[in-house]
């Protein structure tokens, strides 16, 4: 979600097979250099799509000296998904962070093949998308102050996540200013 | 219909595995161990496609041995899981995926307990407790309702003994019993479970 000079990025922390809960502690949302990334999907995709993506984003780094920013990570991850069109990942991934020179905040969602979805106000991903657009679309306003962004995005992915027999099982948000994150754990319902 | 649990206490880690070999309706053998030991403080557990698991289990364990007297160095408890879950993430993209799922206890560095669950996909989560296939259903409420973080190994012994009463009640064929494995500080040990 994004904020006036801020974005928030949250997700919930169940993993599961099926219906039967496996872990409450599994977090789906990365940090990589000061862009976040989101992935949803399959665990094992997940695990592996992140491992890959902190490797590339480590050679970037080396090689260009500084830290990627949102906009190129975007592509990267873009072309990366795409790169296994006919095998794909099977993650729903989601980027999110603060360009560093512009100090523009960013976002955008994928689909798991890797075309981009460039949004102004919010993108969602995973099991409970419906659920996440319904209560996106009725409490997002723009140009949020950061503390006022994390109630919007908390409430938001708390009650999706209530409507959604698959997600839960606690959450963390992480509110992303220039200079400052912000991560934060939520508990909420446990059936 | 294997039996694969897992309890991580104060300083020591539980592993419980059926001691049943099973094809198709027979009980082939009683005292099927399905763990192997990697190294001093750490053991891997399986279940799955018979063949598959022995084959991984074997191929597991020997590359942390070769890789042990090449390197000089012990693998700890997360550097064996991540290359567990490497191997099994890779396999499932090839044309004959093995079909195993692990638990692997130890002592990470030798004296922080560690308990990872890794299925046939490459989901690798790390848990105070945990079960693979159908004994999931029967003990996960018994776990969740008894555990606490700070147990002692007796008091995880009796939670263990909980589960085992709840197995043997509601599994719907003979496991022929648990074999019961502690990892601690003094390395892993059999546990007389009866």
């Amino acid at each position: 979600m994004v904020g006036k000079d801020c974005v928030a990025i949250a997700c919930d922390l169940r993993l599961g097979n099926q219906s039967l809960g496996v872990a409450n502690n599994f977090e789906k949302i990365f940090q990589l250099g000061h862009v976040f990334l989101g992935l949803t999907g399959l665990a094992t995709d997940v695990t592996t799509v992140y491992e890959n993506f902190r490797m590339k984003t480590n050679l970037y780094k080396m090689r260009e000296e500084r830290e990627i920013e949102p906009e190129s990570f975007a592509n990267l991850v873009s072309s990366s998904l795409y790169e296994r069109r006919f095998g794909p990942w099977f993650v729903g991934p989601l980027v999110a962070g603060i360009n560093s020179k512009t100090g523009k905040p960013f976002i955008c969602g994928f689909d798991f093949i890797g075309c981009i979805d460039y949004a102004k106000d919010f993108v969602v991903s995973g099991t409970a998308t419906d659920q996440l657009y319904g209560m996106c679309e009725s409490l997002y306003e723009p140009d949020l102050e950061p503390e006022d962004l994390f109630e919007t995005i908390s409430q938001a992915l708390l009650n999706a996540a209530d409507r959604d027999a698959l997600s839960g099982w606690g959450a963390v948000v992480y509110v992303i200013t220039k200079d400052k994150v912000i991560k934060r754990y939520l508990k909420s319902r446990q059936d | 219909m294997d039996i694969i649990l897992g309890i991580r206490v104060k300083d020591s880690v539980i592993v419980a595995t059926s001691k049943a070999f099973t094809r198709g309706i027979s009980v082939l053998k009683d005292t099927d161990d399905k763990t192997r030991v990697l190294n001093q403080y750490n053991l891997l557990a399986f279940t799955g496609e018979s063949g598959d698991t022995t084959q991984f289990a074997d191929y597991i364990q020997a590359n942390i041995q070769l890789f042990t007297m090449r390197e000089n160095t012990e693998l700890n408890s997360k550097a064996i899981a991540s290359f567990v879950r490497q191997q099994l993430a890779t396999s499932i993209r090839s044309r004959t995926p093995y079909q195993v799922q692990v638990l692997l206890g130890g002592l990470h560095n030798g004296s922080e307990p560690f308990l990872s669950l890794i299925d046939y996909l490459g989901t690798r989560v790390d848990l105070p407790y945990c079960a693979h296939g159908y004994a999931a259903f029967y003990t996960m409420s018994l776990l969740d309702h008894h555990y606490k973080p700070d147990m002692a190994l007796d008091e995880g012994l009796k939670l263990l003994k909980l589960c085992h009463q709840e197995l043997v009640k509601r599994m719907p064929i003979e496991f022929k019993g648990l074999y019961v494995k502690v990892i601690d500080k003094d390395g892993i040990r059999d546990i007389d479970f009866s």
